[in-house]
Parts: C-alpha cells; sequence; structure tokens
C-alpha cells in the first residue's frame, strides 16, 4: 500500500466516522466539535488530490471562520447549560431509514457510471493544475485568463475564464454580510416576551 | 483502499448523507445549519476529485472556492435569522416556527 493511499484512508475514515458522529450526537456542541474533526480532515483530503489552495482556503474560511460562527451561534441562543432537543424515537428511526435509503441510491448511480478516463496520465493533465502549487493558475482564472488550458493548443479561441462569477461573488458576499449584521443587530426585546 | 475517483465519491456520498439526515431529523436550528455544511462538504469533495482525476483542469478547484464563499456567505445570514428566531421566541426549535401555518 503506498503512502498515499494509506494517508487517504485514514482521512477518509476519519472524515465519515466524524460525520456520522456529527449525525448520532445529542448536544449541540458536541456536533460542532465533530464538525471541526470532520472538515478538517476534508481539508487534509483536498491536499492529498493535490488542491492546496482550495484545502487552505478550507481550513481558512471553514473550520476558522464558519465553525466559530457556529458555536457563536451556539452561545447566543443557550438557554442553559448542554440544551438538548431531542428528536422523537419514531422520527429518528424514519430519518435513519430514509437515509440508508439515499445512501443505497446513490451509491448505485455512482456505480452505474462509466466515468470517463482521462486521456492523459492524472500527472501530465496539465503542467500547472493537476500537481499541486495551484495557486498562480487560481489567480489567473479568477482573473479571466486560463494559461493552463490555452497554452499548448492549437485552436484560436481562448478558454471563458472567471471574473464575471468572482466579481458577482465578491458583491454577494458584501451585500450578505450588510445584511447579516442588519438583521442581528442588538434590539430591545419589547413585546417578544409576550407574544410568545 | 486506494486513493482514486470512485473512492473520492464514497467520501463525498457519505458526508452528502449525513448531511441529509442532520438536516431532516436535528430540531436545533443550528444542528440544520451543520447539515448544510456537510452537503456543501460533499460536493466540494466531488469537485475537487472531478478535479483531479480527470482532464477538467482546475474549473472543478474553482467552483470549490465558489461552493466555500457561498457556504460561508449562507452561514452568515442563517445564524442572523436563528438569532432572530431565538429573540422573538426565545427557542431554537424548528418545530416552534408555525407561525405561517395556514
Amino acid at each position: 500500500m503506498s503512502g498515499e493511499s494509506f494517508l487517504f484512508t485514514i482521512f477518509a475514515l476519519i472524515t465519515c466516522l466524524s460525520a456520522i458522529a456529527v449525525v448520532f450526537s445529542q448536544t449541540v456542541v458536541r456536533m460542532a466539535f465533530w464538525l471541526v474533526i470532520s472538515l478538517g480532515s476534508t481539508a487534509a483530503l483536498f491536499f492529498l488530490a493535490n488542491a492546496d489552495f482550495v484545502g487552505a482556503a478550507q481550513l481558512l474560511i471553514y473550520v476558522g471562520g464558519t465553525l466559530v460562527l457556529l458555536v457563536f451561534g451556539v452561545m447566543l441562543t443557550a438557554s442553559g447549560p448542554y440544551l438538548k432537543i431531542a428528536t422523537s424515537p419514531g422520527e429518528t428511526v424514519i430519518g435513519g431509514f430514509l437515509g440508508l435509503l439515499f445512501l443505497f441510491i446513490v451509491f448505485a448511480a455512482r456505480s452505474g457510471v462509466e466515468w470517463r478516463k482521462p486521456t492523459a496520465p492524472a500527472e501530465t493533465l496539465n503542467s500547472s493544475g493537476a500537481v499541486g502549487n495551484t495557486l498562480r493558475p487560481l489567480g489567473l482564472a479568477f482573473l479571466g485568463a486560463r494559461p493552463d488550458k490555452d497554452l499548448n493548443e492549437d485552436v484560436d479561441t481562448t478558454s471563458p475564464g472567471y471574473l464575471l462569477p468572482f466579481e458577482i461573488v465578491s458583491v454577494h458576499l458584501l451585500v450578505v454580510l450588510i445584511g447579516a449584521a442588519y438583521l442581528a443587530r442588538a434590539k430591545k426585546r419589547v413585546g417578544s416576551v409576550q407574544a410568545s | 483502499m486506494a486513493a482514486d475517483l470512485n473512492s473520492y465519491l464514497i467520501v463525498g456520498a457519505v458526508l452528502f448523507v449525513c448531511g441529509v439526515i442532520c438536516m431532516a431529523t436535528k430540531r436545533n436550528a443550528i444542528g440544520v445549519l451543520m447539515g448544510v455544511e456537510l452537503v456543501l462538504n460533499g460536493a466540494n469533495v466531488n469537485f475537487v476529485a472531478f478535479s483531479r482525476f480527470t482532464n477538467l483542469g482546475l474549473d472543478g478547484q474553482v467552483f470549490s472556492l465558489f461552493v466555500i464563499v457561498l457556504a460561508a456567505a449562507e452561514a452568515a445570514v442563517a445564524l442572523a435569522i436563528a438569532l432572530n428566531f431565538y429573540n422573538n421566541h426565545l427557542t431554537i426549535d424548528v418545530d416552534r416556527a408555525n407561525k405561517l401555518k395556514g
């Protein structure tokens, strides 16, 4: 067993088992803990798949940002320590049964497709993208240039980049953050206590 | 197991199904949010695996970066909604959110 397969097996097991632990945890703090483990080992899987910038972004944004946001949400909405909102056993059984059924469907669909084999060995697919060090090609792709596709090609047309989606997602992020700050601002609880 | 496309797809499928079960069974609104994060991560694993093992090049990685950014935005808005819900109802149980029921 090669080193890559060994590392992949370990991190895939950690990812899947902690995702299952998220499902079976009762308190929301433990769910957040297992989610951190799952997302972190997913980042390790990204590193193993030669996607170094995506793995770093996963660690920074998910584990560093989104999870901190979620934990703050847990703390701000806890009406007591170790808040437990239990699901009824019937709902758990139905949910688990439907989940297993869904997993079976996804597995069947996955094995029913003959994935197109790459025309070249994966290491020589493109000189910049598939073998790590993806920072510069990713940045150029976000700016609208695709040298990893357009070089070594005989056609005259150039591949489309991602400049417009990048701008849209930037403005979207700004609008969303302003909106979230507006929605979550501290208000006096006037009338809400007797209304609930 | 070997680190090939099928293994990555299996990991992505397990993450996706765990997220869907989480969304369906948890009654805590924050738990539902964590299920959404798991689903988006399963999709990301698939994108990166296709970018690595087929001749798609960098497109899969670009899309997974978009997914990560949109997931962060979604988490911020959903957290704000959950805080507002808690301020109004003093609980975070999604089954109590039945004001709009006809």
